[in-house]
């Protein structure tokens, strides 16, 4: 019964984001130690992998040395960690160029990827979810049901395979690889992105919005759904100004996982469609024991993620009256 | 008599079972409420009355399908007079839900939810709105009526959410109010203020109604007519005092009986040697233990009482009273902070966990709540037999002749073992709930609230069961409830709790005339009666003088609420206990001559 004085109004929730903010900052240490840890497990270092199979135990010492890979993995560590936290995480070891230069030209690709599918996708999602909800258990909420059971169960490399054949072989409206001329216009940038972002979009499309179909459902057994409903309010307004406030906490949660997928799980669309993101820039650091290069991606994919769970608590705890005064 | 404001014709409510053959679950049911006049609906579950109820708005739930013919006003549920029922929803028609505190938008400001039925039907500008909510509002003495608004669901009480209901259904100056059982999940004492304010606004709007209840008494209190309807048929339909002094039929004939529930409990057992449970100087709580033993949120305060062998003693209180605290902290759900519970002489441990399995047997709780305390998933036959093999080690068909027996017991049929719960009635659950209690053989049963959820009839027959297996089988119980006609019918001896601290305790003929604490005498006169005119006569029990009180843990918990307090007494010294002559003791500062003269 507690009455919200203006000073203590904010004072509830400000405590309870900074208190999900300390735990993603101690979570992606633990997970920086983790990452640390488990690249070093990988069988051969960069030394090794550079010299290639012709060279002399010595000399691969030589280079370690060089390279202060033969350092404690303490001092490593921490040395590494100290560079993150500084926005410098090292020098990649194959490309001798710092970490920080080859990201910078790779991480605006996945952005830019990463957001022109979410602004296609979530409306989409939207739609499907509210629609498939509203008409439960009749014809249009089966058809959709199996439509987005399908799309989740299709792999990837199946949808893009297909696309390219219809798209680009058969129609030739489109072009199979992705690549953005230098200052393009509107049309042809829209061109080359359609069909990665189609791709990437029907898992996203599929999954997000089975979610928000689910939490509408939950929302609309409970009573005060029927109370709206015998004051005589429209189905639009039911949805949108009593149900969907209240089910903004799955949803968003729902949205971050679905989100924080396209940052580092778009792998299979970025080799088909030879498109330079942050993904084949890890598959190619793993595979070339670029260790710095390594660490720092999946580093960025950790904290997307829990940049991304962060924001949905936030949203889910500022759309709840009874967190949001504390 | 004016013309007919509601007339129903044949009135068909049907849903399809899964096999696919319909079902009628209202079945041809006819009457008409004069404009102005309150017309209550009254049955157990399943009658069909808030079936009957919402079909008044053209509304029925999901898979059920309307037929008949239904005015109300011009309106009609087909559309062949001037609009359709459907179209009224919220606006001539209205509706005041069940459970309040379930009915609002947890997560919209209360006003908002007032205001919006006048606002989508345009009877009103939004400033205009929001001025008449404050009159009603205060109409319906709500405290802070200006502001109150402006709060969110969960921080308003049920009494007050019942309330703020009943401002959204009449906001639009509706035609036609429908209450549905809008009292029944609230306390006593609480009950009595929303009635009034029900009753008082009701008959300044001139609105006509349906009262749907299963609770004759208040029937009484708020109806003209009353029409008795069983597995979706009318019974009977006349005046209330008609239904009431005279009914003629015989299913109004058992509901009255049912409403006054009829003393079981055997004559009081003496007390010979030790208790059999004995619960000494009680705190609990819950949150963090400060140094000196209190909780961060406490519930009890030195909380004591004995149960003897055989014994049935009543635990009494409103919600938040801590009563079912008491039955955790005795069955080791919940460590007590300080304090001891002991049975047969010998200290139980305050966990669970760290008491012996005999222990454990010889104290079993049973829940309110059947649905939720038994596995949906499991048969009869299996529940039970989960209990036996682990107290007793009873295997193989011993289990089932004991299961078989235990049936026999609560009076059900051995067949019913095969059986799902979720395939059993609300009575028969209750039933089984009780069986697995009784499977341990054990020596108290702490039953919480186990009557609260059925109909009057089941009650009664629940009430009945518990007397004989108590008189046959020498369990004793600790019956934990909010109403005090329940307790009475079956309990020697009363504890009443208030805020977590015993005001009172005694024999239950000491529960019958004054003198008796003054949150007692509240409760008792909180209940409703069979007569018309008993809410006019109740509640006038002059201002209470320390209500801009708060409640503190070292005076009279009751003291912001007591219309007998003593200034310069009650509001600076802790209360004491006085013993009355009848034997019961009170926690007041009043003596006995004072409070019997003050009730009497």
């Amino acid at each position: 019964m507690s009455g919200a004085s203006p000073v203590s109004r904010w004072s509830g929730p400000a405590q309870l984001v900074a208190k999900r903010t300390g735990l993603a900052l101690v979570t992606l240490v633990l997970v920086s130690a983790v990452i640390f840890t488990i690249s070093g497990l990988l069988p051969g270092d960069a030394a090794q992998e550079l010299l290639g199979q012709g060279a002399t135990p010595e000399q691969i010492a030589a280079l370690r040395h060089e390279m202060g890979l033969d350092r404690p993995a303490v001092v490593r560590y921490f040395e590494w960690l100290r560079g993150i936290a500084i926005g410098d995480p090292g020098q990649s070891l194959v490309a001798n160029k710092p970490v920080a230069d080859i990201i910078s030209e790779r991480l605006p690709n996945t952005l830019i990827l990463a957001g022109l599918t979410t602004l296609f996708s979530v409306p989409i999602a939207f739609l499907v979810g509210i629609s498939s909800a509203v008409t439960r258990g009749k014809a249009t909420d089966r058809a959709l049901n199996i439509m987005t059971l399908a799309m989740v169960a299709l792999p990837e490399f199946l949808v893009a395979t297909i696309a390219v054949l219809v798209f680009s072989v058969k129609l030739l409206w489109l072009p199979s690889i992705t690549i953005v001329p230098q200052d393009p216009t509107l049309w042809e940038f829209l061109r080359a992105y359609a069909m990665p972002v189609m791709v990437l979009g029907v898992g996203v499309i599929a999954q997000l919005g089975r979610m928000i179909r689910a939490a509408i459902i939950a929302e609309l057994d409970r009573p005060y759904v029927e109370m709206a409903r015998l004051k005589g309010v429209s189905q639009r307004r039911l949805i949108f100004r009593h149900v969907l406030p209240n089910a903004v906490g799955p949803i968003v949660n729902a949205m971050a996982l679905s989100l924080s997928y396209l940052f580092g799980g778009a792998i299979i669309v970025e080799t088909i469609f030879s498109y330079p993101g942050l993904a084949s820039l890890m598959v190619n650091a793993v595979t070339s024991r670029d260790m710095p290069l390594l660490q720092a991606c999946a580093m960025i994919f950790c904290a997307t993620y829990l940049l991304l769970v962060l924001i949905a608590d936030t949203v889910a705890i500022l759309a709840n009256p009874r967190l949001r005064q504390g | 008599m004016a013309a007919a404001h509601v007339d129903v014709r044949n009135l068909c409510v049907t849903v399809r079972t899964p096999d696919g053959s319909p079902l009628h679950i209202v079945d041809d049911v006819s009457f008409s409420i004069a404009r102005g006049e309150v017309l209550a609906l009254i049955g157990e579950s399943g009658s069909g009355k808030t079936t009957i109820a919402l079909s008044l708005m053209g509304y029925a739930r999901s898979g059920a399908s309307i037929s008949g013919d239904i005015t109300v006003g011009d309106a009609t549920l087909d559309g062949s007079g001037k609009a359709t029922l459907a179209a009224q929803r919220g606006h001539r028609i209205t509706y005041v839900a069940q459970s309040a505190a379930a009915a609002f938008n947890p997560s919209r400001r209360v006003i908002e939810q007032v205001i919006e039925p006048a606002l989508i039907h345009g009877t009103a500008t939004a400033v205009e709105a929001r001025r008449h909510a404050v009159e009603l509002f205060e109409a319906l003495a709500l405290p802070d009526p200006a502001t109150i608004g402006t709060r969110y669901p969960h921080e308003l009480s049920g009494g007050q959410l019942q309330r703020l209901m009943a401002a959204m259904a009449l906001i639009t100056r509706p035609d036609l109010v429908i209450f549905d059982e809008p009292t029944t999940a609230l306390d006593v004492t609480t009950q009595v203020e929303v009635l009034q304010a029900f009753r008082k606004v009701v008959r300044e709007q001139g609105a006509t109604g349906v009262y749907v209840s299963h609770d004759l008494a208040v029937v009484a209190q708020m109806a003209d007519q009353i029409l008795v309807l069983n597995r979706g048929s009318v019974r009977e339909q006349n005046a209330v005092r008609a239904v009431l002094e005279a009914p003629a039929d015989d299913y109004t004939k058992t509901l009255l009986a049912a409403a006054r529930p009829v003393i079981k409990a055997a004559v009081p057992v003496a007390a010979v040697g030790k208790p059999l449970l004995s619960i000494e100087g009680i705190h609990a709580g819950y949150g963090p233990v400060d140094r000196h033993g209190r909780a961060a949120h406490p519930v009890l305060t030195d909380v004591s009482l004995q149960i003897g062998r055989g014994a049935a003693v009543g635990v009494i209180g409103e919600s938040g009273s801590g009563k079912s605290t008491v039955a955790r902290v005795v069955a080791g759900l919940l460590a007590p902070t300080a304090g001891a519970v002991s049975l047969d002489g010998q200290p139980l441990a305050a966990s669970l966990k760290d008491r012996s399995r005999e222990e454990l047997r010889r104290i079993q709780i049973v829940f309110q709540n059947a649905d939720v305390a038994l596995n949906p998933a499991h048969s009869v036959g299996e529940i039970l037999g989960r209990v036996l093999r682990f107290y007793h080690g009873t295997s193989g068909a011993a289990v089932n002749s004991r299961v078989a027996e235990l049936l026999d017991l609560i009076k059900l049929p051995a067949t019913i073992a095969d059986r799902r719960c979720d395939e059993l009635s609300g009575g028969q659950k209750q039933r089984v709930n009780l069986a697995r209690a009784l499977a341990a053989q054990p020596d108290v049963i702490l039953c919480d609230e186990v009557t609260s959820a059925l109909d009057t009839v089941v009650r009664e027959a629940i009430l009945e069961l518990l007397a004989e297996l108590r008189r046959d089988l020498g369990v004793a119980y600790l019956f934990i409830s909010h109403d005090i006609a329940t307790v009475k019918a079956l309990c020697d001896e009363i504890v009443v709790l208030y805020k977590g601290t015993r005001v009172e305790s005694g024999l239950r003929n000491t529960y019958a005339t004054p003198p008796f604490h003054p949150y007692t005498d509240l409760l008792i006169s909180s209940v409703p009666e069979l007569r018309t005119d008993w809410l006019s006569g109740v509640g006038s029990q002059g201002k209470v003088p320390f209500a801009h009180l708060s409640e503190s843990p070292d005076l009279c918990r009751f003291l912001p609420r007591c219309p007998v307090a003593i200034a310069g007494r009650c509001d600076v010294f802790p209360p004491p206990f006085r013993t009355m002559t009848a034997g019961n003791a009170v926690l007041c500062h009043r003596t006995e001559a004072e409070l019997a003269g003050e009730f009497a």
